[in-house]
């Protein structure tokens, strides 16, 4: 089975969402795919105890006006079949789609480093803990410690403290003197000044980083590092996520260019492949209103709607500035790379410990002697550790691009007839 | 002199090199541009192969030593002694299967002709209407690049491992890019590539296509070829595919195969997947529900009669050739070791190297 479209937006976060309504205007026709169950993206996550967003219902009810943008959830990339062709999967089927234009809206990934005691069961990321809550993971009455850095900690301790969690500590690596130099610029963007108003809490600690957590069978304890002294937290829950990490491998697959971790973009979000754009976190973590700028700047731009496209230029830069900001201030520390210790599990997925990995000269060697990386994850979790612990940079992605039912893989064939669908 | 021995290529037949020489008393020099050969993609079965007399000679030899080894390779070496299931889809491939059983047990190893019911028994996840099987009890599986690395450290006083690639060879002396010259007794070509080396060896790059699921419950016990296997591994010419699948210990199928002369590219071709995949999934249909988690490719280096080069180069004394194995490097990686070592140390060998001998090629050396 192979569709057509004239435009195809990846990613129904906030900025692959303003990128379709955007578009949506030139009649074109448009496919938004996302691989979650509803589109929202990670911010805007449905689920049965998620708050109402209203800036995502209003995209919401602008999509399902717009009779010409279809949406493709619980769908994900899993090949590349051609130039301007990607081999789509959801959990029925598989096809090929065709596209004139892209858009890539690929989001972010929490940026997860081991240290011991990482893999208990209660340990989550923070943007994780998140997800679980507004999934309906039951977190009343339970203490839970916030740990990693960047704002997305007071998210996720006020999504807990909301879901009747009693909020322990909140331990953020960057230091007194950078967060008060990042509260001192808040007042130019006045809706994050209310937002960090609202969401700060009393525990939380600068200057603070987990270094072990303790628990027989379960998290029972932290052990956080604050400043010189060791202090040990009991909690039943550990929420540690270390900023985010923009989700570039597919952009990079498909040929655009990468720097500095980000897909390189210009003023239309254009990137350096013709007739592909990127908007949103996959071009520099920014936060859900830049991402909504960029993804309607991208949307006007790809269906040739400039004018509309260029008045959206200041805003942006305001929201560029913020995400600069953010990128300043929040900086890990480096002696967080001494977190994990020889023993610590780096790779969840093949259960390989740090000390393998760390000895290795390169990515491919550690995968080739360790098989770190080589379980269903792929590396997404383990490669982006070892990024920021060993710097070594992400490779290029293969078919599939996320597992995918062997089936699947058939329909990758270019001639149908080489490959005939035998199994229903 | 640099060392008494340089290897270039780091791959399961150098490293396997490497341990032989080290182990007779002589310092190595192994070098490596670590670019990944055949070793880092293949599929690691340890398999006798009986197409011609010198194949089944070697692959024979070869798994008889890999058994020695066996007991003492680490668990990073995922040694399994599971089998061989060779397959009949129909009575022409049964009859194949009853001349290869009678090859073999002529060569005392051990083997069973299987009926269908029984083909079902031992592998259920198989489709119905196979006729019969042939269940080889020797063969097994390792992951080789970690047994290359354990061959490096078993002899670490002795070998030293180099980063480095590798421009020139001229007999007992090779050139690394940076320029600098370095030479040894006796130089062994130990890379799938070498004919970037010494464009006149006969060998091709035979690019090969693998394809690995997620993990599940034990489905199956055997490494699973199709009897038709080996017409598609001695095509010369073109594109084939033949199912071949093999239970990894982690509870992962790991699916192969094919064979192209024609593509020189590494990338994953979708078409030559596809119909890879079409083949494992009409003998284990099941398998079209399961999550693929990686797919790659690899080459191999072939020679036109499908042996590999063993002895020295027909014209440069001082070079040695270990290279050419096909499809059968990781098999015939420990034979290898001794017929090369033991040719280079003038010592008799277990086996007749006259068929591997490089020599073979050389009085049809004009192009064609």
């Amino acid at each position: 089975m192979k569709r057509d479209v004239d435009l195809l937006i990846l990613g129904a976060g906030p900025a692959g969402m303003a990128a379709a309504v955007a578009a949506s205007a030139s009649g074109q026709r448009i496919a938004l795919v996302d691989d979650n169950p509803a589109t929202g993206g990670q911010i805007w996550r449905a689920g049965a105890q998620a708050p109402r967003y209203p800036a995502a219902e209003n995209l919401r009810a602008q999509l399902a006006a717009a009779k010409n943008v279809e949406c493709f959830t619980a769908t994900r990339v899993i090949a590349q079949t051609g130039a301007h062709e990607l081999l789509l999967e959801n959990p029925l089927h598989s096809w090929r789609i065709g596209y004139t234009q892209l858009i890539l809206c690929t989001g972010a990934r929490e940026v997860l480093l081991p240290f011991p005691g990482w893999t208990l069961p209660g340990v989550t990321g923070a943007g994780g803990l998140q997800a679980l809550i507004k999934g309906g993971v039951p977190v009343r009455g339970e203490r839970v410690v916030v740990a990693g850095s960047g704002p997305l900690l007071l998210a996720s301790a006020a999504s807990a403290k909301a879901a009747g969690a009693r909020i322990e500590c909140i331990a953020e690596q960057a230091s007194l003197a950078s967060l008060a130099a990042f509260a001192l610029q808040l007042p130019r963007w006045p809706g994050k000044l209310r937002q960090a108003i609202e969401l700060f809490d009393r525990h939380y600690q600068p200057h603070s980083h987990v270094v072990e957590a303790l628990g027989d069978g379960r998290v029972q304890a932290v052990r956080i590092r604050r400043g010189s002294r060791l202090v040990e937290i009991p909690c039943d829950r550990l929420a540690c996520g270390f900023g985010l990490r923009a989700n570039t491998e597919l952009a990079q697959t498909l040929g655009c260019a990468i720097e500095a971790q980000a897909v390189v973009v210009d003023n239309l979000q254009r990137t350096s492949l013709a007739g592909h754009f990127a908007a949103g976190e996959c071009t520099g973590i920014g936060g859900n209103e830049l991402a909504q700028v960029e993804g309607a700047i991208a949307g006007f731009a790809a269906v040739g709607l400039l004018a509309e496209a260029q008045a959206l230029t200041a805003r942006r830069r305001h929201w560029q500035r913020f995400a600069d900001l953010l990128k300043r201030h929040f900086a890990l520390d480096p002696e967080l790379k001494s977190l994990p210790t020889a023993d610590t599990v780096l790779c969840r997925c093949e259960d390989v410990p740090y000390g393998a990995v760390a000895q290795q000269a390169s990515w491919r060697q550690a995968k080739l002697h360790s098989r770190c990386g080589m379980g269903a994850c792929q590396g997404r979790v383990c490669g982006t550790a070892a990024e920021v612990l060993l710097g070594w940079p992400t490779p290029t992605l293969r078919a599939p691009f996320v597992p995918a039912r062997v089936d699947s893989l058939l329909h990758a064939a270019a001639l149908s007839s080489a490959a005939p669908t035998a199994v229903e | 002199m640099n060392a008494d021995v340089i290897i270039v290529g780091a791959g399961i037949i150098g490293a396997a090199c490497a341990h032989g020489f080290a182990e007779r008393g002589l310092d190595v020099l192994l070098l490596d541009d670590q670019r990944g050969g055949a070793t880092a993609a293949g599929m690691g079965h340890l398999v006798v192969m009986d197409d011609n007399p010198a194949e089944l000679a070697l692959s024979h030899y070869s798994l008889s030593l890999w058994r020695q080894w066996a007991p003492l390779l680490d668990e990073g070496c995922a040694y399994r002694n599971c089998g061989t299931l060779w397959l009949a889809a129909n009575e022409d491939e049964l009859a194949v299967a009853e001349q290869k059983s009678t090859l073999l047990d002529a060569e005392g190893l051990g083997c069973r002709m299987l009926s269908a019911s029984a083909v079902h028994e031992a592998e259920p996840m198989l489709r119905p209407g196979l006729v019969g099987g042939l269940h080889v009890s020797g063969d097994g599986i390792v992951y080789a690049p970690n047994v290359a690395r354990w061959l490096l450290a078993q002899q670490p006083q002795r070998i030293r491992q180099q980063h480095a690639q590798v421009s020139e060879v001229s007999g007992n002396r090779v050139r690394l890019c940076s320029g600098e010259w370095l030479s040894a007794e006796v130089v062994v070509l130990a890379t799938g590539s070498a004919r970037e080396l010494c464009p006149e060896l006969p060998i091709r790059p035979k690019k090969g296509h693998l394809l690995i699921t997620d993990r599940y419950p034990t489905r199956l016990r055997h490494q699973l070829v199709e009897l038709g296997y080996v017409s598609s591994a001695h095509s010369s010419a073109g594109t084939s595919v033949a199912f071949n699948a093999q239970p990894r210990p982690t509870g992962q199928i790991l699916i192969g195969s094919s064979r192209q002369f024609d593509s020189l590219t590494p990338e994953v071709e979708h078409d030559v997947l596809a119909r890879m995949l079409q083949r494992a999934i009409d003998y284990l249909p099941s398998l079209a529900q399961m999550n693929a988690i990686r797919s790659w490719t690899g080459f191999r280096a072939a020679t036109p009669d499908s042996l590999p080069l063993l002895g020295p180069h027909p014209s440069q004394p001082g070079l040695w050739l270990a290279l050419g194995h096909e499809g059968l490097g990781v098999t015939t990686a420990p034979a290898t070791a001794q017929l090369v070592v033991n040719q280079v140390c003038k010592q008799p060998c277990a086996i007749d190297v006259t068929p591997y001998l490089p020599q073979r090629f050389a009085s049809a050396e004009q192009p064609a």
